[in-house]
């Protein structure tokens, strides 16, 4: 018999989890209240998925999230690469950034209170400023990256400023882009659900604590389930896209030189 | 023209003087950091000197031109990792979509007659060496220059690859309408291929001796008319 995959193990270990916390539950080793039996939260998950309260939820609560992600990424690189090409354009924005950047991103929700209210524009708002430093910083990296033999060639083909940022500055420096993509998709889903918890009426978090603070508290585990789930799928549909389009990248390093 | 090396990134230049006519094949030799990129570098646009000019057939070149291509030293480098040989190649006439119809069709040609009609769609980190300095070659041809630049085209591949690719280059000196100007250290490539030689020497650099026809010298009477840059050859 052949000895299961890693990652076969891995899904196993977490199968194991949710039996012993069912075990646990159900012998009352664990209080029910606090820890609900697994297929009683199974059963609410379900039950949320069927009568269209999850799907209402995350529709309206990832469509604020990419909102702010493709807001908050497009700055970025348009910045990070200008920043990237211009050691001027990098040392002028460096001490506002380097001020900004280490800044909770929740720490300014009443801020982006005060000034949006507590509607839509708020939340992807502070969406967009979470996924804009991550994306900055590794658009700036990625670029500063790209060889000087491709910016010579690039110039003696005649190619003008924007063509060739275009054409061949963007592309050479995706891969670190990418990085900055990657945790920026996190951190959209993180405070998506942060802003709906501070100040919302709908969306994923709004349900999660409207769940906590009515006590349904399988209801609750069947949310941070459901997230979890998107999250990973959101995850690897990400590593999906960067499998495609930075396909010469990873064979490129997986190959070696001829 | 004059150039005086600012910063020291590139050799200084004194006052050189080169006439290229059409469809001639000049071959630059001279000691290792005499100025001999520094020069195909002016020549490309894509550095000005500090006095004097470049003119293509009387008009100044003042910057990068359609006309004028360059073919750095370090090719494998200049290649784009993201695109395959045929991408590359199209590259080379600022078409990345290549929506115009026949340009697919010319740059694989093209590809084709380099002997890379199977690597086409291979990237340049799948190739070797030799035939990544194809790929550079047929990017720059496919703009049909009229002046070709070629900085020591042959200095970073084994000896067999090197043959090759001077039979390559004699083919297209002999069927191509452009002028090549190639930056050498190599004496195979001065005899087989100029219609003159040019050997840049002294400081600041300036152009040393002139040699027209070497194809009709000896090996040894070019060797004693180049000794000046002996060490270099």
């Amino acid at each position: 018999m052949r000895a299961p995959s890693p990652r076969a193990l891995g899904f196993l270990l977490v199968a194991g989890v949710i039996a012993l916390w069912e075990a646990a539950s159900t012998a009352r080793l664990l209080d029910p209240f606090y820890f609900p039996p697994a297929h009683a939260v199974a059963q609410s998950l379900v039950a949320a998925a069927l009568d269209g309260r999850l799907a209402g939820a995350f529709l309206v609560s990832l469509g604020r999230g990419f909102a702010g992600f493709a807001i908050g990424g497009a700055l970025a690189v348009a910045l990070g690469t200008l920043a990237g090409r211009h050691p001027a354009v990098r040392q002028a924005i460096d001490p506002v950034v380097e001020l900004l950047r280490p800044l909770p991103s929740p720490a300014i929700i009443p801020l982006a209170i005060l000034f949006l209210g507590i509607d839509s524009s708020m939340k992807v708002f502070i969406i967009a400023w979470a996924c804009f430093f991550p994306v900055l910083l590794s658009t700036i990296d990625g670029v500063r990256g790209v060889p000087p033999a491709l910016l010579e060639t690039a110039r003696n083909f005649g190619l003008r400023y924007f063509e060739s940022l275009g054409t061949v500055v963007l592309p050479a420096a995706l891969p670190g882009i990418f990085t900055g993509l990657r945790i920026a998709v996190a951190v959209m889903l993180i405070l998506s659900v942060v802003t709906e918890m501070v100040a919302g009426s709908n969306g994923i978090g709004f349900l999660l604590l409207e769940a906590e603070r009515t006590f349904r508290i399988a209801d609750m585990y069947a949310f941070i389930a459901a997230l979890a789930l998107v999250g990973y799928a959101l995850n690897r549909l990400f590593l999906l896209v960067d499998r495609r389009v930075l396909a010469w990248h990873h064979a490129m390093h997986a190959v070696p030189a001829p | 023209m004059v150039f005086e090396g600012a910063g020291g990134r590139h050799a200084a230049l004194g006052s050189v003087s080169l006439e290229v006519a059409a469809r001639d094949l000049v071959a630059i030799v001279g000691e290792s950091g005499c100025g001999k990129t520094t020069l195909l570098r002016i020549m490309a646009g894509l550095q000005r000197p500090t006095s004097g000019d470049v003119r293509l057939a009387g008009v100044p070149v003042l910057r990068p031109e359609p006309q004028v291509c360059l073919v750095f030293q370090n090719y494998a480098a200049t290649l784009l990792p993201w695109k395959d040989a045929l991408g590359n190649v199209l590259f080379g006439l600022r078409a990345p979509r290549a929506a115009r119809p026949g340009l697919r069709e010319a740059a694989f040609a093209l590809l084709a007659r380099m002997g890379l009609g199977d690597a086409a769609r291979r990237f340049p980190w799948e190739l070797s060496g030799g035939m990544q300095q194809r790929v550079a070659l047929a990017r720059a041809l496919i703009r049909r220059p009229r002046v070709l630049l070629l900085d020591e085209p042959f200095s970073a591949v084994d000896e067999r690859t090197a043959e090759a690719l001077r039979e390559l280059l004699q083919t297209l000196y002999r069927e191509e309408p452009c002028s090549i100007v190639l930056v050498t250290h190599d004496l195979e490539e001065v005899l087989s291929f100029s219609s003159r030689i040019v050997v840049l020497g002294g400081r600041p650099t300036r152009v040393d001796t002139v040699i027209d026809r070497p194809g009709g010298l000896s090996r040894e009477a070019l060797r004693s008319r180049l000794r000046v840059v002996g060490k270099s050859t």
